[in-house]
């Protein structure tokens, strides 16, 4: 195949040293990888051409299954097919409203709630890093070889423990994870670069199972988020449940088996999809005891049930245009970012609170995949853009700690923007105190109690004082993906105490090195599958060099030549869609093979065309 | 890399006065951010990292103490060996709390009775008391450099802002009713 190339010198150019970078989405009902080529954002598709991997992991008898595979099984085996994974993360069952909902056999371990599956007990980390990991390989596919360096996107309004939980689970799958970026600052970076847009703009993101909304001010390359607020359990899927909900209330159905539910919850949802083109939507359904179902979902019945879920999206936008002093009429744009804003009853919501109808020129589902390419390609190295630009990002939730009588004072402010340390001293309330408990929460409210817990620490060896004389500085930090790390030291004696982490959440070093080991064993699947894809990809590239230049060279073979290179073709073409790697390899072999007489032919033909017409020092001196 | 020792207005390259540019301020501030922020230094070794995230932090806690004129003015005091942002001594003018007691109570009472132009009304009184807090202070730090006198008024100003902002909260928690 090189030899073929070398008849397009100007294609075969050495390029300069270019890194290999990803922008992922994880989301939660799809997940999307992105690249930037030739200095322009795309999303990299399944070999099928589907842009979108389904969020759905399938604990299976023969191994895991990622996609739209574990979406074909998600009702026949809804126990160990994990949808919506991204519900789970960071979060414990108290912390979990819905947990009814999910027809999981869940286990409340310490922090993070886990789910039993044929395969064992999975953490939502653990199973977030399954579909890390085929993005992760449809992305080193595309790009030939290992990513130098991802950039995977949270919802603006995930808490401490979630991003937490996001990194630790990009780091299982072996992604080298530069920046977690709030998804839709991604969504604005994409936009704002598109369209070179300038000013105040609201960017609503309505996701599967998460709603964000972040007030940007785009100034000359600097887009910086004046505030962010949003709901973590709100999105696309609750829509879905409400038809869920309708569809049992009106047929007049008893609770349904995990099977059934899962059923008419996907039915629910296509339902939800037809109606943003139609007026109304057949639900037809035959459960598993062949009771039949039979029902029109009309767009005026789906607005009524959803209503109060639409409604919840708006208390979010007013408190952040609140906390920016803005009003709707300073909002220069509204860009609607998730496959949940194509719901008319969303798209009229938003027009008439912000009086301006919303910017719909993107596509909802690929736009933030698109922004954290871009982030993702400036930060491993690469300037594919001329234009310089920068992000500056705020936290969602204020930080704090527990003070006496179980309230929080505050530290850091909810819109503060970040990388942002903030120092704050306590003392002690007893003579000879040597201790300090530190408990750090996260959250809007007064009491600890409605806040969420993010660690706890120990301050010890404080020199025996009287109460009130130690002065202890408790120093939070909060990096650039808006993770925070706590420390404390007694400044008064100048006595350094050490603190212990105890860390509430998230996963230890020593969990991850157990998962990373257990991995290793994935490790060969892995090699296998990204070797097919590869072949794959080779043979496709072949087959495609091979036609064109049948197309302009025919001319070159004799009738025999040319009949061994079809034969050749058609073998590489059989095998491309098996699944057997070292037949593909052997066909493809056997048509470069076919192939190297026609493609010297073909170069002695194209240096001649070159050489015509050009004197012999400048062929010399090039 | 900045020098973590300089003052904030060294750092933004602004005259160290009370009254600033807010558009030099902001300007500054991108500036800044654009040569420290981690992102530039995304693919640097983790010492150089560690640099980028103390020195953007550095920057935006800068910009938050200048952009705020209560910060701000705290700030110049302090440059100046006086503290106004601790809680100890000096009380404020009583007839100066008197009036603020005397709106929050209205401002409540507005709130029960649901009536938010009332509450609209409070609010910019409020406002209006604060600028010209602040004008007073422009005058005591920048021309008259009386800094005890100042900070009596800059409590007066923090103060006034709290009043405010829980105001607001009022006003807001009345708009989504």
């Amino acid at each position: 195949m090189p030899l073929l190339q070398i008849a397009e010198p100007e294609e075969t150019a050495p390029r300069r040293a270019f890194r290999r970078a990803v922008g992922i989405d994880l989301g939660t009902t799809n997940s999307l990888v992105a690249t930037v080529r030739n200095g322009f954002a795309m999303v990299l598709p399944d070999d099928q051409g589907r842009p979108l991997v389904p969020s759905i992991v399938r604990y299976g008898e023969n191994g895991v299954e990622v996609g739209y595979e574990a979406m074909a099984r998600q009702s026949t085996d809804p126990q160990n097919t994990i949808v919506s994974v991204k519900r789970l993360m960071g979060r414990g069952l108290a912390d979990l409203a819905d947990a009814h909902r999910f027809p999981y056999r869940f286990v409340d371990t310490d922090g993070m709630v886990k789910v039993v599956t044929r395969a064992g007990v999975k953490s939502p980390v653990e199973v977030s890093a399954e579909i890390l990991r085929a993005l992760r390989l449809r992305g080193e596919v595309a790009l030939g070889g290992a990513i130098e360096g991802a950039v995977v996107t949270v919802p603006a309004y995930f808490d401490d423990a979630q991003r937490q939980a996001t990194k630790d689970a990009a780091r299982l799958a072996g992604l080298p994870i530069l920046r977690l970026l709030n998804e839709p600052t991604a969504a604005a970076v994409a936009y704002g670069l598109d369209n070179a847009a300038e000013g105040t703009y609201a960017i609503y993101d309505l996701g599967g199972g998460t709603f964000d909304i972040s007030i940007l001010k785009l100034t000359r390359g600097v887009f910086e988020v004046l505030a962010t607020n949003g709901d973590s359990a709100l999105g696309g899927d609750d829509f879905d449940h409400r038809v869920f909900c309708w569809i049992l209330e009106t047929a007049k159905l008893p609770p349904q088996s995990p099977a059934d539910a899962r059923m008419l919850l996907v039915k629910s949802r296509e339902a939800k999809e037809m109606l943003t083109g139609h007026d109304a939507a057949p639900l037809l359904v035959t459960l598993s005891d062949n009771t039949k179902v039979d029902l029109t979902l009309t767009t005026d019945t789906f607005s009524a049930i959803t209503q109060n879920l639409v409604a919840r999206t708006l208390g979010p936008v007013k408190r952040a245009l609140n906390d920016a002093k803005l009003k709707p009429s300073d909002i220069k744009g509204v860009v609607l970012v998730g496959g949940a804003t194509r719901m008319p009853q969303i798209r009229r919501a938003v027009a008439q609170w912000f009086g301006q109808p919303p910017l719909t020129n993107l596509n909802p589902d690929e736009v933030v995949a698109l922004g954290a390419a871009i982030q993702a390609n400036k930060l491993v190295g690469n300037r594919e853009r001329d234009e310089d630009w920068l992000l500056l990002d705020v936290i969602p939730l204020s930080l704090g700690v527990e003070t006496m009588g179980g309230l929080t004072e505050k530290i850091i402010s909810r819109n503060a923007t970040i990388p942002i340390t903030r120092a704050q001293e306590f003392t002690t309330f007893k003579d000879g105190q040597t201790a300090m408990a530190i408990h750090v929460v996260q959250g809007e409210r007064e009491r600890v109690a409605d806040c969420r817990s993010l660690a706890r620490f120990e301050l010890r060896g404080i020199p025996p004082m009287v109460a009130g004389a130690a002065r202890i500085r408790v120093t939070f930090e909060v990096d650039a993906d808006g993770l925070l790390s706590v420390s404390a030291r007694e400044q008064k004696t100048g006595v350094e105490a050490s603190i212990e982490v105890k860390p509430s959440y998230g996963l230890s070093d020593k969990e991850i090195a157990r998962m990373l080991q257990e991995s290793f064993a994935h490790a060969t699947e892995d090699a296998e599958a990204r070797s097919l894809a590869e072949s794959q990809v080779e043979a496709d590239q072949l087959v495609a060099a091979t036609r064109s230049a049948l197309t302009s060279d025919a001319d070159l073979l004799s009738a025999d030549e040319r009949a061994a290179i079809e034969r050749a073709l058609s073998d590489v073409e059989r095998l491309r869609a098996g699944g057997d790697r070292h037949a593909l390899h052997a066909a493809v072999s056997a048509l470069n093979h076919a192939t190297s007489e026609f493609a010297n032919r073909r170069m002695d033909r194209s240096i001649a065309h070159s050489l015509a017409g050009k004197r012999v020092d400048s062929v010399l001196g090039s | 890399m900045i020098d973590l020792t300089r003052n904030y207005f060294d750092l933004f390259g602004l005259p160290e006065r009370f009254r600033v540019d807010p558009a030099a301020l902001d300007r500054a501030y991108r500036e800044l951010q654009s040569e420290v922020h981690p992102d530039r230094h995304a693919s640097g070794t983790e010492a150089q990292k560690r640099v980028a995230l103390q020195s953007s932090a550095r920057v935006n806690e800068g910009y938050r103490a200048l952009k705020d004129p209560v910060e701000r003015a705290s700030y110049l005091l302090e440059l100046r060996g006086i503290d106004a942002a601790g809680e100890s001594d000096t009380q404020l003018p009583l007839e100066f709390l008197e009036r603020q007691l005397e709106r929050r109570e209205e401002a409540s009472e507005a709130n029960a009775a649901s009536d938010s132009r009332r509450l609209d009304s409070i609010v910019s009184e409020v406002d209006n008391e604060a600028r010209d807090l602040e004008d007073s202070i422009a005058i005591l730090l920048d021309r008259d450099h009386a800094y005890p006198e100042a900070r009596g008024r800059v409590r007066q100003l923090r103060f006034l802002k709290k009043v405010s902002d829980d105001l607001r909260a009022l006003q807001h928690a009345l708009d989504e009713h």
